[in-house]
């Protein structure tokens, strides 16, 4: 299970950073989707996945019988989703406005302050 | 209890906050900012007096001992950071009195502040790997809105760049400290510190620490990774500018300072040489990007880039007079730049315009803004007796004490190229006759006088005068890098600050 975890891991990171290399703004928007997503899954898969053993104790006991899944990866997942939700929910506003402001999606175009 | 390690990160906040409540009275906003970056001020100088007399400072969030919950640490770098912060803050808060357009405090410029500033003090604060991973979130997104307010083409230009590579960057410091809790099970800091000096085999760690650097430097704009700066530094209003240009690269350069003195030393030849590489080629491309250039901000942009390379030299080299310079050079370089941009947004206020070929004959005009201008540009240039000087005398010779010749070669070539930019922007801005086709003179003569004029200079003569006090005054500053270099190298002592601090 966790070796085939890897490779979707793997895959979502080269398809995210395909999307990041494509010229349209919003196919990099989806690139950073992914990215961070791929991000998320990563830290899931790394600190070890546990099947059907939620992180509670029985009633009364002080400490855990057996293997118990780690409960503090789903709490870093969490936070990490929560914060590229708003992250990714104002980078959705940016390349509207900047399709609007500068007429085009096309990346290539938008190098004027490059230098 | 030290209510003084919360503070700094609370001032801002509830600043933050208060001014969200107070929406449409821009005034009160005003008020506020000035209060409560005076207030952080006030709170970061009792924070580092604390600082220096205890050695560290740690918190304990729910009072959890101390691997298990987030903790709080302020150590002498961390205490340093955070009055460079208040003043910084206070700095910029007067300067947006008078600089803000009136629609960008409508849309919140002032709670955006606040929050950026909460998010740079929780990232020099924090003791645990992930809590810095969201404080440096909570920067970020009070950067992006600040960067992109005003909605002008060439914001949008520069901000889908640096949204973009900072959000590479941040997935890139999610996953490597994932597969460092997979690693080593534990996120606060110092427990790695302490079980990666355990591990059998370092050859992942060295692994992981390549990810955290490639994070790291994307954040610090270090070669090769640095070019989302120099495309949206010098677009939005120009407080803004001088915001970011003082704060939030060093950020990324404290992180680095953080992670490679305290978790990752397992290695050091093979780290720290590329550290070293990396150093020097920031320096140089920083330094030559520069002089092709001939807008007033795009300059000091590519010069953030160039004295960023300093730093991490003094990083890299790793000696313990090395830690000392790069400790020095970030106090500096953090006032030295702020002013530089607030300088430039005096002129620009003063003939309406950054490019080099619209600007001329302030000096004839504004004397004393030229020599307002001259200290930190010469400063930056490291001319005695400015604090640039004493900066990089002390990374220079650590380099020469090691024989890194080749490195200590291109840093002092890349101090006359500094010369020759900030030379270049004086005799292009203050000493040429003003060209012909610039009509509007009012305001550079003074026939037009605006309500809010003394804010511009305010904070631009406070912060010349911090590194006048550098320059003149270096040994009480000498000592305090140095303390904090004497923490940085011994790892063991935040170690047990942090580990062993629980029946204090």
């Amino acid at each position: 299970m966790e070796s085939l975890m890897a490779y979707v891991v793997g895959i979502l990171f080269a398809a995210a950073i395909y999307m990041m290399l494509r010229r349209s703004i919003v196919k990099l928007v989806i690139g950073l989707i992914i990215l961070s997503n791929a991000a998320n899954l990563l830290i899931f898969v790394v600190s070890g996945m546990t099947r059907g053993a939620p992180p509670l104790l029985p009633e009364n006991a002080q400490t855990a019988v057996g293997v118990i899944a780690d409960p503090l990866p789903q709490a870093l997942i969490l936070t990490a989703i929560v914060i590229a939700f708003g992250v990714l929910a104002f980078a959705v506003v940016l390349i509207r406005r900047a399709y609007e402001v500068v007429g085009t999606d096309d990346l290539d175009q938008m190098k004027d302050t490059d230098t | 209890m030290n209510p003084e390690l919360a503070l700094p990160i609370l001032i801002p906040l509830v600043a933050g906050a208060v001014s969200l409540a107070l929406w449409r009275s821009v005034r009160y906003q005003r008020i506020i900012a000035v209060l409560a970056t005076a207030m952080l001020l006030a709170a970061s100088v009792w924070l580092l007096r604390s600082t220096i007399d205890q050695g560290f400072l740690v918190m304990e969030m729910g009072s959890w001992p101390a691997p298990f919950s987030i903790v709080f640490v302020s150590d002498l770098l961390s205490a340093i950071m955070i009055v460079l912060t208040g003043i910084i803050g206070l700095a910029i808060a007067i300067y947006s009195l008078a600089s803000t357009p009136q629609g960008h405090a409508k849309f919140g410029y002032f709670p955006l502040m606040h929050l950026l500033l909460a998010g740079v003090a929780g990232s020099f604060l924090t003791g645990d790997i992930f809590n810095l991973f969201v404080w440096f979130e909570v920067m970020l997104l009070a950067s992006f809105a600040l960067l992109t307010l005003g909605g002008e083409r060439a914001q949008m230009e520069g901000a889908i760049k640096y949204v973009t590579l900072n959000l590479f960057s941040s997935a890139m410091f999610l996953s490597a400290v994932g597969l460092l809790y997979g690693t080593v099970g534990t996120l606060n800091m110092a427990d790695i510190a302490q079980k990666v000096a355990t591990l059998e085999d370092p050859g992942m760690i060295t692994v992981i620490s390549m990810m955290f650097m490639v994070s790291f430097g994307i954040k610090a704009a270090a070669f090769p990774l640095f070019f989302w700066l120099p495309a949206s530094y010098h677009t939005p209003q120009v407080a803004v500018s001088a915001l970011f240009a003082g704060l939030l690269t060093k950020v990324g350069v404290y992180a680095l300072y953080r992670v490679f003195t305290l978790i990752f030393t397992q290695d050091v030849d093979y780290t720290h040489t590329i550290l070293l590489w990396a150093a020097a080629l920031t320096m140089l491309t920083g330094v030559l990007g520069a002089a092709a250039q001939f807008e007033f901000r795009r300059i000091l942009s590519f010069h953030i880039v160039s004295q960023i390379g300093y730093m991490l030299l003094g990083l890299a080299l790793f000696t313990p007079l090395a830690i000392i310079g790069g400790v020095f050079y970030i106090m500096h370089h953090i006032i030295v730049k702020t002013n530089l941009f607030l300088v430039s947004g005096i002129v620009y206020r003063l003939l309406g315009s950054y490019e080099l070929k619209d600007l001329g004959g302030v000096y004839k005009e504004r004397p004393w803004l030229a020599v307002l201008f001259l200290i930190p540009a010469l400063s930056l240039a490291g001319i005695p007796p400015l604090s640039g000087f004493f900066a990089k005398f002390v990374v220079i010779r650590a380099g020469l004490e090691v024989e890194a010749y080749v490195v200590t070669g291109i840093a002092l070539a890349v101090g006359l190229l500094t010369l020759y930019s900030m030379i270049k922007i004086w005799a292009e801005v203050f000493w040429k006759e003003t060209p012909e086709h610039v009509t509007d003179l009012r305001r550079l003569r003074g026939e037009v006088k605006d309500k809010h004029d003394w804010a511009y200079f305010v904070p631009a003569i406070g912060l010349a005068a911090c590194t006048l006090y550098i320059g003149l005054n270096g040994q009480p500053v000498y000592e305090l890098a140095e303390m904090a270099a004497h923490q940085l190298l011994n790892p063991q002592l935040y170690i047990e600050a942090v580990l062993g601090g629980q029946q204090r």
